[in-house]
């Protein structure tokens, strides 16, 4: 079944894309339930400073690899925007795989991670320091698994020369996704 | 005006109900007004033939004080709503005047445990009296609870005293009152509990000197040798 | 130009058709058929949540019976009656009906565009509400029965299912209100985008109708308020399934932190309900009072600064929960100011009638009642907002009966009153002003006799979520029972009465006559175009362009007393 854009979608009354100003209330969302999720967690480990004998058992040398992966592939999804900004669909879509690449990468660090953690006893209700732990960085990891998966379809897209626009989109999706990395590295790996 | 329905059996209860008229005159006013405006407009100005409506902007002066006026207005009267409040709310919730008694109120599902503290007076000694949803007090007395729950949160609420406070579980919480009027009355339990949150009725009982006294003799457990 | 030669490629794929019949309903990206989907959705857990409240109001006025229909009421069932008829007619009526239904019909039409930005997001957003609304269905009949913890579900009750004995139900809610949240996020984002940039050709933002501007600004405290509960629902599903501690004071958790967001969403949500209705309101009486809008600009500002302060008030809910005395101060205060942008709100919307030329319609009446019953729900809040005497009427009756004199006019004289308003437009049809006048009365007077008596009994220290209060003799004698009984018989007629509603609206569907564009003779564009209007709302090349306001009725020197936004000057 064929389906065509309604004129409301081409129209900008405010001078700005709609896609653009779509991708912005999303994120004006996300940053509420990540605000919430770590404003609970900063209160509760002011007010329980034994956590801190729990993080000193994550590893910070993983988290700061992990780091610098999001940082990459946010790099990767700006040269995507580039590249589509000059109509280069299948380049923009290289840059956008990689960027997939850099998300998949960073699962199976995190898979290991997890693996080794759980090993040692380090689960979900070991403390409540854990809890907020694999909740927070799990909620993470949900979006970039959503992340990833939009990605390769707008990357499908690209490569057909088709709807080049949303590869700036996906890129300011993904830019927040390292964002909330950004904020969940310290308080998880270096506040110990 | 609550006191018709329910009587006033503590020291702050006039308080509260003091503050509950003083909202209700001032809100009422403003209620009466508002409705009076609403149905008094929609009368005048019933659609009658011929006759168009009045073409205004918002910006004309002799409507718009009708409307920047009450908003001064309102806002006057929430300060002194406000101020009231406050006052009450200082007395009954952030002092602590000094206690003659001090109980413990441990909610749980489905019941009330009072501890009281028994012939000597003092809290957590071998003579308290420990009791099942019956409460006794003595009138004319200063009294501290010291509020628990065991399990979920529960809420001790005494309608005549106008008293409630929360029970969390995972703290000790300290509220006071003085019992003015003596009689027997309803507390209950004011935070959906699970099934039994509707059977958690418990009584309280406001004695005079003596009948506390021969209450407490006559439930003082046996000593231990 | 641009915009006919896009319409038409747009008519010519739509030539190239999947399915017909009823899964061209299914399948659709049609806004308007979107919007019926919400509504027909919205009405069903309508009919579910008041009969739920038959059967715990006959609990109650006469403790033990056997319900008809659904047999003797156990505390358990009792508790989850009264749980999920909030938790349904707060986020499965109120919100599809006044801002899903309603904002998907009305948004693109009042402001000239053909649909939504995203139609295809909107269908998905109707599909995850629909989702939600199977599950918590669902969670009515699963082992152990619904969850019975309240609407605000606290932990550890809700967390435990040691506690609250209803395992797999408390987590069917919990997840069916997450996915609600879901839904609404997604549809939001239509909403708001839509307004924002798919505006006609010279309407500019102060053109756009307030039931519009209200949508959207609901929308947008919708979205950022709830994410923290998101959060804490994330939190809460993980203490329930996996056996966290985030709740559980005996493992460092906090069951008070639950309460904070809840209530950090909670508050703003009332505005989020109300706006929309408040809304529909303005259009129907700007309409058949024949008068300008008094203070455009000035009920937008107090809509936006409600919607600010909506923030700063969470914890008047919290006022004896635990919380540190001296923060009860900072919420008297915010709340209590809150009321003033709200009155200004009411007075605005009422000073609009003086000068009018008022035609009592049905729609008319509606709007009418929202203000005059609206008023208590909000003077009723005062007593609340006053922590010195929330300490006495907290989790009574009494706040019970202010959130319905509030949610009521919300969620059903503004529903009702946009439909009966709207049904022309949306229908093809007139309704039958009579039946919609007996249905009025027969709705408004029997709302009001439940709801006294609840105010008095609220006064009378009568606490909340109790199946029996014959079992506290200070409220079991019979001046009492009395009260209870009085209420569940008004409770009775007035549902016997929304019969009434359902017959007019069948039979007004089934009329031969059709409606024509502009039966109410307004001026904002969904009455430019066929009732109802076709896919794509107006012919390519007639898309309509804006040159004034929605509201100039009786404009002074003209013939007609309604000048369309659409007429060229």
């Amino acid at each position: 079944m064929s389906f065509a854009k309604p004129i409301a979608t081409t129209r900008s009354a405010t001078g700005i894309p709609t896609g653009r100003l779509a991708i912005w209330w999303v994120l004006a969302s996300e940053v509420v339930i990540f605000g919430g999720l770590l404003g609970s967690y900063v209160m509760h480990r002011l007010g329980h400073p034994e956590w801190a004998d729990a993080a000193v058992h994550t590893n910070t040398w993983i988290g700061a690899f992990n780091t610098f992966v999001l940082l990459t592939s946010s790099f990767t999804a700006v040269l995507a925007h580039e590249a589509a900004h000059d109509g280069e669909g299948k380049q923009a879509a290289k840059y956008l795989m990689l960027t997939i690449g850099g998300a998949l990468t960073f699962l199976l660090v995190k898979s290991v991670e997890w693996g080794i953690e759980i090993s040692h006893g380090y689960t979900i209700t070991a403390n409540g320091f854990w809890a907020f732990y694999y909740t927070a960085a799990g909620l993470h990891a949900a979006h970039v698994i959503a992340g990833a998966v939009i990605m390769a379809f707008i990357a499908r897209d690209a490569w057909r020369g088709r709807e080049l626009q949303r590869v700036e989109l996906i890129g300011i999706y993904w830019h927040f996704v390292d964002v909330v990395w950004i904020f969940l590295f310290p308080l998880l790996y270096i506040a110990k | 005006m609550i006191e018709r329905l329910v009587v006033q059996a503590s020291s702050f209860a006039g308080d509260i109900d003091g503050l509950i008229i003083l909202v209700a005159v001032l809100v009422g006013f403003w209620f009466l007004i508002a409705e009076g405006a609403l149905l008094a407009l929609v009368f005048a100005f019933r659609a009658k033939p011929g006759q168009k409506a009045e073409y205004l902007t918002g910006k004309e002066e002799h409507v718009k004080r009708w409307i920047s006026f009450p908003h001064g207005l309102v806002l006057i009267c929430d300060v002194f709503i406000i101020v009231a409040s406050v006052q009450v709310w200082y007395n009954v919730k952030q002092r602590l005047p000094e206690a003659d008694y001090v109980i413990r109120v441990i909610g749980q599902q489905w019941a009330w445990t009072f501890q009281h503290p028994g012939a000597d007076g003092v809290l957590d000694t071998t003579d308290d009296i420990r009791t099942v949803d019956d409460l006794h007090v003595e009138v004319d007395r200063t009294y501290h609870f010291q509020l628990e729950s065991r399990d979920v949160l529960h809420s001790f609420s005494v309608p005549v005293f106008r008293l409630k406070q929360d029970a969390v579980p995972g703290r000790r919480i300290t509220g006071w009152f003085r019992p003015t009027r003596i009689g027997r009355h309803d507390v209950q339990c004011a935070e959906i509990c699970g099934f039994g949150h509707g059977v958690m009725a418990a009584r309280i009982a406001i004695e005079d000197a003596s009948e506390h006294a021969a209450w407490i003799a006559a439930n003082t457990p046996a000593q231990a040798p | 130009m641009a915009e006919a030669i896009a319409h038409a490629k747009h008519a010519e794929a739509h030539g190239h058709h999947g399915p017909s019949g009823i899964l061209k309903y299914v399948w659709s990206t049609d806004h308007k058929i979107i919007a019926m989907q919400y509504m027909f959705t919205g009405m069903l857990m309508a009919v579910i949540g008041g009969l739920m409240a038959y059967v715990f109001r006959m609990q109650l006025a006469f403790p033990g019976i056997s319900v008809p229909g659904f047999g003797v009421v156990s505390p358990g069932e009792y508790n989850s009656l009264v749980t999920n008829h909030g938790s349904i007619m707060i986020f499965w009526v109120a919100m599809p009906v006044l801002i899903a239904a309603f904002g998907n019909f009305l948004i693109p039409l009042m402001i000239g565009a053909d649909d939504m930005v995203f139609p295809r997001i909107n269908r998905l957003s109707f599909q995850v509400f629909f989702v939600s609304a199977v599950l918590i269905l669902a969670s009515l009949f699963v082992e152990g029965g619904g969850f019975g913890g309240a609407w605000t579900a606290y932990p550890p009750l809700s967390a435990n299912a040691e506690y609250n004995l209803t395992a797999l139900g408390s987590t069917l809610w919990l997840v069916a209100v997450a996915l609600e949240f879901v839904a609404f996020l997604l549809g939001g984002i239509n909403f708001i985008v839509t307004l924002m940039n798919s505006r006609a050709p010279g309407m500019k933002a102060y053109d756009i109708p307030i039931v519009c501007w209200f949508i959207v600004i609901a929308a947008i405290l919708f979205m950022l308020s709830v994410g923290p509960l998101i959060a804490g629902a994330v939190m809460l599903l993980f203490d329930q399934t996996l056996g966290t501690g985030f709740y559980d004071p005996t493992r460092g958790g906090d069951p008070v932190l639950w309460q904070h967001l809840f209530w950090f969403f909670g508050h703003p949500e009332v505005y989020v309900v109300m706006l929309p209705a408040f809304g529909i309101v303005v259009e129907i009486i700007a309409t058949f009072a024949r008068k300008k809008l008094f203070g455009y600009k000035l009920v937008l500002y107090t809509a936006v600064i409600t919607g600010v302060l909506s923030f700063f008030v969470w914890a008047h809910h919290q006022f004896v929960a635990g919380i540190d005395p001296r923060m009860a101060n900072i919420f008297t205060v915010t709340t209590l100011m809150i009321s003033v942008p709200v009155a200004e709100l009411c007075f605005v919307i009422i000073a609009t009638l003086y000068g009018g030329s008022i035609t009592l319609s049905t729609p008319m009446l509606w709007a009418l009642a929202f203000m005059a019953e609206f008023l208590i729900g909000g003077v009723t809040g005062i007593f609340l907002g006053a922590s010195g005497a929330d300490i006495y009427f907290h989790d009574t009756y009494f706040v019970l009966a202010h959130f319905h004199y509030t949610f009521f006019p919300i969620a059903i004289i503004g529903t009702f009153a946009g439909i009966t308003y709207w049904f022309p437009k949306m229908f093809g049809k007139m309704m039958n002003e009579t039946l919609g006048k007996i249905h009025f009365w027969g709705t408004v007077i029997p709302f009001n006799v439940i709801f006294i008596p609840l105010f008095v009994l609220g006064a009378a220290g009568q606490h909340r979520r109790i199946y029996n209060y014959q079992h506290f003799p200070d409220l079991a004698g019979p001046e009492f029972q009395r009260l209870r009984i009085i209420a569940t018989v008004a409770l009775l007629v007035m549902l016997v009465f929304q019969l009434v509603f359902f017959a007019n609206f069948f039979l007004s569907l089934r009329r031969k006559e059709k409606a024509p564009r502009n039966p109410w003779r307004a001026n904002t564009l969904e009455w430019t175009t066929e009732s109802p209007p076709p896919h794509g709302n107006w012919p390519p090349d007639e898309m309509p362009e804006v040159y004034r306001g929605p509201y100039e009725y009786s404009f002074p020197g003209r013939d007609d007393d309604y000048w369309p936004q659409n007429e060229p000057a």
